[in-house]
């Protein structure tokens, strides 16, 4: 009896190692085993390069490594049903332990920026306070569509063009009447909520696919009007010489009167990417905490209660339009104020930083995150842009990895690296999080 | 002269609904008595849904006038309305017969919901609640109150931080009636509420009705299939078919007309033909 299961085990690995073998052997064969190359020295000829080698040791390490997994580990008479899923963590965090990890990510990132530079310098910690910097702007970029998609279920593709308006409202009002940062700021906020307004008038009733390709549309328009109105926005040649945020009328520079000789310090160039990372950590925390308090007052229900169902929405005497409208506004301003510390950050825009993928990625962020969730975003936001940042000596498999992380995340977690809904109120004080089976996604 | 034409709280007139060519409701008008539980029955596709829609706003009606007379004595003439100013402003909430219930939200968050109106005026339209001024705080409690009221009328005090999709049918069908009367309404449809009830479930929704028309100054006006709900609880019932009424009284009155009997209600066997000769058709 014990010789039989063993013998059909053997069998059964040895059956689902071959399948994957030849799936391998497939792909690679054309993915890995043919390589186009631009022959140097011959002028500018194409050639074929055969790397049968490589498909070889990729068939050979899948089929091993298949066999081993399912002698060893999957031990299941059924071992070729069981995915991913099977060795991956189960399950979420518990309330302690994710509040442990809130209030650790907190003060790590309150910290950053100092501990970098006690262990590399300023001058090599500046490319990971920078890569901070990048991974904060996302953070606040997908909080602010978190409103929209995850609290409110309106699919919107074209959050970016709200991240343009902030960053152009901000150069162009800099460019031709000098506004500092502080006066641009909340009115790139405001502009980019009055074109949330704009744009969510006609399309808010809308529903679902058609709302996700209006707002495209809108993201694409957009870009393409700052593209070609070449006179007032200088289309493909961008804007630059956009003025630096100061530090209360400090400006971050050498000699007299800047920020390092007003308290006494010597000159760093550094000092100003710390200053813009507390920057864009304040903006980000404004934009958490706005958001939180939100979903605890009438209109953050409402906006849930839309997500859930409308016409229940509707009929509780609820105006869906208006509730709609506000959350399309605030995703949108807070999108403005991204944008306009983007544009403050570069110094220089152009329409190419606005382009679908971008909008593309914050959504990806909010996502894999999982709707809904502030902390998801972070730790969404964190694999994405720093892991993307990170493996930059990767080249062109960075993609590649990039893409089967997407894929590995939504198979173990379909609805979100952190998919448990909050409640907004409770009467016990230790209320359960509701799974995320029963949290409708919205439909628009 | 009957008791609901004295002082109606909606007086239905002349409501007609054509989709197309179908005549869905035809010229129906009947009153709904203030503090009455009134019963719009029928047989399937006899158009009481559609009824309950152009009354709450959710379909506009082709002609005919609704007005809803509030104890307060203003007057709202419903079919110039949109769907959501009919539950804010002439107070008349509905349920629904397929339970449109958020699911992925609390019991309590559901009630929460329900008064978003007044805790929006208390918040400053969000601004003051936002930077914590005014009352909002006081209007919170208030509300937490009164969702904790409807939780003890309905039994599910102890499940208020569970998920509305996971209690039974029955529960949801009274969180429903009890999210709807969180609205403050004074009248309340209820489109079907004893559908796919058990008995004892059926006496708790009549007891839940009674208590609701007795202690609030709330009338209900109630699509229902099952006979003995609607006989039991209800003080005037409208008989549709085809879109058109066809009887209009008490419930002794509506069970013994010959047009119900023939078309709703039914009839043993041996007495098809009297009822056929007393009705018409031969």
């Amino acid at each position: 009896m014990q010789a039989r299961q063993r013998d059909s085990l053997l069998v059964a690995s040895l059956k689902d190692s071959l399948g994957g073998a030849v799936i391998t052997f497939a792909l690679a064969c054309v993915m890995v085993g043919l390589k186009v190359d631009v022959a140097s020295g011959r002028g500018a000829e194409l050639f074929l390069e055969h790397r049968w080698l490589a498909v070889a040791t990729a068939v050979i390490v899948v089929f091993a490594g298949r066999f081993l997994l399912n002698m060893f580990f999957w031990k299941r008479e059924d071992a070729p049903s069981i995915g991913i899923s099977g060795f991956l963590p189960k399950g979420g965090l518990g309330t302690g332990s994710a509040n442990m990890l809130k209030y650790g990510m907190l003060v790590l990132a309150v910290v950053l920026p100092f501990a970098l530079m006690f262990w590399l310098g300023s001058r090599g910690s500046r490319q990971y306070i920078d890569l901070a910097i990048l991974v904060l702007t996302y953070v606040m970029l997908g909080w602010g569509l978190n409103i929209v998609v995850g609290l409110a279920g309106l699919l919107d593709l074209g959050y970016v063009a709200f991240y343009a308006v902030g960053a152009y409202s901000y150069a162009l009002l800099a460019h031709y009447f000098g506004f500092s940062f502080w006066i641009c700021l909340p009115l790139a906020g405001i502009l980019a909520a009055f074109w949330g307004i704009i744009l969510g008038f006609p399309v808010l009733r809308l529903r679902g696919d058609y709302l996700a390709i209006v707002t495209l549309a809108f993201g694409e328009i957009i870009r393409v009007v700052l593209l070609n109105w070449y006179e007032f926005t200088g289309g493909p040649d961008g804007l630059s010489g956009i003025p630096r945020p100061s530090f209360f009328g400090l400006e971050f520079t050498r000699g007299e009167g800047g920020f390092a000789d007003f308290f006494g310090l010597k000159y760093n160039s550094i000092h100003r990417i710390i200053f813009l990372y507390y920057l864009i950590f304040i903006m980000a925390m404004v934009t958490n905490f706005v958001t939180m308090r939100l979903r605890r007052m009438p209109i953050g229900r409402a906006w849930e209660a839309l997500r859930e169902d409308e016409i229940a929405c509707r009929a509780l005497g609820i105006n869906t339009t208006n509730t709609k409208l506000t959350a399309f506004a605030l995703g949108a301003m807070f999108g403005g104020f991204a944008g306009s510390f983007f544009a403050t950050r570069q110094g220089f825009i152009s329409p190419e930083s606005f382009t679908f993928l971008e909008s593309a990625i914050i959504l990806a962020i909010v996502v894999l995150g999982g709707l809904g969730s502030q902390m998801g975003v972070v730790i969404a936001a964190v694999v994405m842009i720093g892991g993307f940042e990170f493996f930059r000596e990767f080249e062109e498999y960075r993609m590649l990895v990039f893409g089967l992380i997407m894929v590995v995340i939504m198979v173990w977690k379909p609805r979100g690296l952190v998919s448990s809904r909050t409640p907004s109120v409770a009467l016990s004080k230790n209320a359960k999080g509701i799974s995320a089976d029963l949290v409708q996604e919205g439909h628009g | 002269m009957s008791t609901w034409d004295n002082n109606p709280v909606l007086k239905v007139e002349h409501l007609t609904m054509r989709f197309g060519g179908l005549t869905a409701v035809g010229d129906l008008s009947f009153n709904v008595g203030r503090g009455d539980i009134t019963a719009l029955i029928g047989p399937n596709g006899a158009g009481k849904t559609t009824v309950f829609n152009c009354i709450t706003g959710f379909y506009k009606p082709t002609e005919g006038r609704l007005v809803m007379n509030r104890s307060n004595g203003e007057k709202h003439l419903l079919e110039r309305k949109p769907d959501f100013k009919i539950t804010a402003e002439a107070k008349v909430a509905r349920t629904f017969q397929n339970i449109r219930l958020f699911g992925g939200m609390t019991i309590l968050e559901n009630l929460m919901v329900a008064q978003h109106n007044p805790l929006m005026v208390a918040s400053n339209w969000t601004i003051g609640g936002l930077l914590g001024l005014g009352g909002y705080k006081k209007s919170n409690v208030d509300a937490i109150e009164t969702a904790k009221y409807w939780l003890e009328r309905i039994d599910l005090i102890d499940r208020a931080d569970a998920p509305a999709a996971d209690l039974s049918y029955g529960d949801q069908r009274r969180l429903e009636i009890a999210r709807a009367m969180c609205t403050g309404p004074e009248l309340l449809c209820l489109d079907e509420p004893a559908a796919g009830l058990n008995p004892k479930e059926s006496l708790e929704l009549n007891t839940l009705l009674q208590y609701i028309r007795k202690e609030h100054d709330t009338s209900v006006l109630l699509i229902e299939h099952d006979m003995s709900v609607v006989m039991e609880i209800s003080d005037h019932v409208v008989v549709l078919d085809y879109g058109v009424k066809i009887s209009d009284g008490t419930p002794e009155f509506v069970k013994n007309d010959p047009h119900v009997i023939a078309a709703y209600l039914g009839v043993e066997d041996d007495e098809v033909d009297q009822v056929e000769e007393e009705v018409g058709i031969v």
